[in-house]
C-alpha cells in the first residue's frame, strides 16, 4: 500500500494517536470504561494498521516476533508474580491488601494497576503475534 | 414513550442461538461454521447483559448523581467470555488454514470423501 | 426512547443474521459479521454495560474481522451450494420453540427485584468503593474480587497464542519434503 498517499499520510497521523489512546484506556480503567483487555486490543490494532499500510517486514522490524513472544509470557508472569508477592507478604494468593498493610486501599490500587498492566501486555503481544503468524503463512503461499 | 419491551430481548436471543446452531450443523464450509459459532456466542452475551440491566439505573461506575446502578457482575463474566471467544476463533481459523493446505478444500463433505468416506 | 433504540437495534441484528447465513460469498459474510459486532456494541451500551461494549467493539469488529479476512485470503472463499438440510432446520426450530417456552419464566426486562440483582451483586456494589476505592465497579470486580478468574483468562489467551504459533509458525510441508528425506 506504499503507493497510496492518502492512506500513508493518514496512517502516519493516526497511529501515534491510537497508541496514546491505548495508553489512556489502560491506565484510566479505574475511572471509566477500560482496562487491560481493551487497551491491549487497541495497541494491537495500531501495530496491525502499521503492518497493513507500510508492509509486514517493516512492522516485524519495529516489533520483532521474538519480543512479542517474550512480552506475552511476561504479562502472565507479572500477574502471577503479584499473587506470589502477596503470599510472601503474609496474605493469601492475590490478596492485594497485603501489599501495603498500613493502607489497604493503596495496596488494592497498586495490585490492580500491576495486574491490569500484565493483562494489557499479554493481550497486545498475543494479538500482534497471531496476526503476524497469519500474515507470514499467507505470504509464503 | 413507555414501550413495554417485555420478553422481546429474550426472543431475539433465542433466535440468534438457533441461527448459530443451524449454521454450525447444516453448513459445510468450515469458516462458515466458525462464523455460526461466533453468532451463538454473541447470543449468550446478549442474554447475560439483558439480565443485568436495571431500569432507571446507570452504568456501574460510581458517580455522585446516580441513584441506582446496573449489575456489574454480568459485565465481568461477559468480558472474560468475549476474550476467550476471540482466542477460540483464532485457533479455529489457524486449524482451517492448515486443513486447506493439507486437503486443498474446506468443504466438510469433500474432506470426509478424501479421508475414505466414513 | 431507549426502549425504541433497543427494539430497532435488535431488529437490525435479526436481519443481518439472516443475511449472514444465506450469503454464499464468505467475504460478504465476514464484513457483515463486523457490522453485527458493531450493532452488538451499540446494544450493550444501551443496556448499561459500557466495558463490555468497548471490548466487543474492539475485539469483535476489529481483531476478529482482521483474522477472518486473513484466513479467507489463504483459502477458497465461496461456499458450495447444498440443498436445504431439513433435518437440521427442524432440530433448530424445535430447540428454539423449547427455549421460547423457557423464557416465559424470565423476570421482566429491567426489573430491579430480579434475583440476579439481590444477592452478591448488591454486596459488591455497596462495598466496592469502601474496600477498594476504585470508581469503576467492573474493574474492581475483574481485577480484585474475581482476580483469579482473570488470571485464568489471561492464561487462556496465552495458550491460544501458543496454539496458533505452533500451527502456523513452522515451515510448510512442501519445503520440508524438498530438503530432507
Amino acid at each position: 500500500m506504499k503507493g497510496h498517499d492518502i492512506l500513508r499520510v493518514t496512517a502516519k497521523a493516526l497511529i501515534p494517536l491510537i497508541l496514546l489512546f491505548g495508553l489512556y484506556v489502560q491506565f484510566h480503567g479505574d475511572f471509566g470504561p477500560g482496562g487491560g483487555f481493551q487497551a491491549g486490543v487497541i495497541f494491537a490494532a495500531a501495530i496491525i494498521l502499521y503492518a497493513l499500510i507500510f508492509g509486514l517486514d517493516e512492522a516485524k522490524e519495529a516489533v520483532p516476533p521474538r519480543a512479542l513472544e517474550l512480552i506475552a509470557a511476561l504479562g502472565v508472569l507479572l500477574y502471577g508474580g503479584v499473587g506470589i508477592v502477596t503470599m510472601v507478604k503474609g496474605g493469601t494468593f492475590l490478596a492485594y491488601n497485603a501489599l501495603d498493610p498500613a493502607h489497604p486501599t493503596h495496596g488494592q490500587h497498586l495490585g490492580i494497576l500491576l495486574v491490569e498492566l500484565g493483562v494489557g501486555l499479554t493481550v497486545t503481544a498475543v494479538m500482534c503475534a497471531i496476526f503476524f503468524a497469519f500474515a507470514d503463512r499467507g505470504r509464503r503461499s | 414513550m413507555n414501550i413495554d419491551v417485555g420478553l422481546f430481548n429474550y426472543w431475539v436471543v433465542v433466535f440468534l442461538m438457533v441461527a448459530g446452531l443451524y449454521t454450525v450443523i447444516s453448513r459445510g464450509h468450515l469458516i462458515k461454521k466458525i462464523i455460526g459459532l461466533n453468532i451463538f456466542q454473541v447470543s449468550v452475551f446478549m442474554l447475560y447483559i439483558t439480565m443485568g440491566k436495571v431500569s432507571g439505573a446507570t452504568a456501574p461506575i460510581f458517580s455522585e448523581t446516580a441513584t441506582a446502578y446496573s449489575n456489574p457482575l454480568n459485565s465481568v463474566l461477559i468480558l472474560t467470555a468475549i476474550v476467550v471467544g476471540v482466542a477460540t476463533t483464532a485457533v479455529g481459523l489457524a486449524l482451517a488454514v492448515r486443513i486447506q493446505e493439507a486437503y486443498g478444500t474446506l468443504e466438510e463433505t469433500e474432506i470426509i470423501e478424501m479421508d475414505g468416506g466414513e | 426512547m431507549p426502549e425504541l433504540v433497543n427494539i430497532a437495534l435488535l431488529s437490525f441484528l435479526v436481519v443481518i443474521t439472516v443475511v449472514i447465513i444465506r450469503s454464499r460469498d464468505l467475504f460478504t459474510a465476514v464484513m457483515l459479521s463486523g457490522i453485527f459486532s458493531l450493532l452488538c456494541a451499540g446494544l450493550f451500551t444501551v443496556m448499561d454495560a459500557v466495558d463490555v461494549a468497548f471490548t466487543e467493539a474492539a475485539v469483535g469488529a476489529g481483531i476478529s474481522t482482521v483474522l477472518m479476512l486473513a484466513a479467507l485470503s489463504m483459502t477458497n472463499s465461496k461456499e458450495k451450494v447444498h440443498p436445504t438440510n431439513w433435518g437440521a432446520l427442524i432440530v433448530a426450530v424445535l430447540t428454539g420453540a423449547l427455549l421460547v417456552y423457557g423464557t416465559q419464566d424470565m423476570p421482566a426486562y429491567g426489573d430491579p427485584g430480579a434475583p440476579v440483582h439481590n444477592h452478591i451483586a448488591k454486596r459488591y456494589i455497596e462495598t466496592s468503593l469502601v474496600e477498594i476505592d476504585v470508581p469503576n465497579m467492573v474493574t474492581s470486580l475483574l481485577a480484585s474480587y474475581r482476580g483469579f478468574d482473570t488470571l485464568g483468562e489471561t492464561t487462556v489467551v496465552l495458550t491460544a497464542c501458543i496454539g496458533v504459533l505452533l500451527l502456523l509458525g513452522g515451515r510448510r510441508r512442501e519445503e520440508d519434503d524438498h530438503e530432507g528425506s
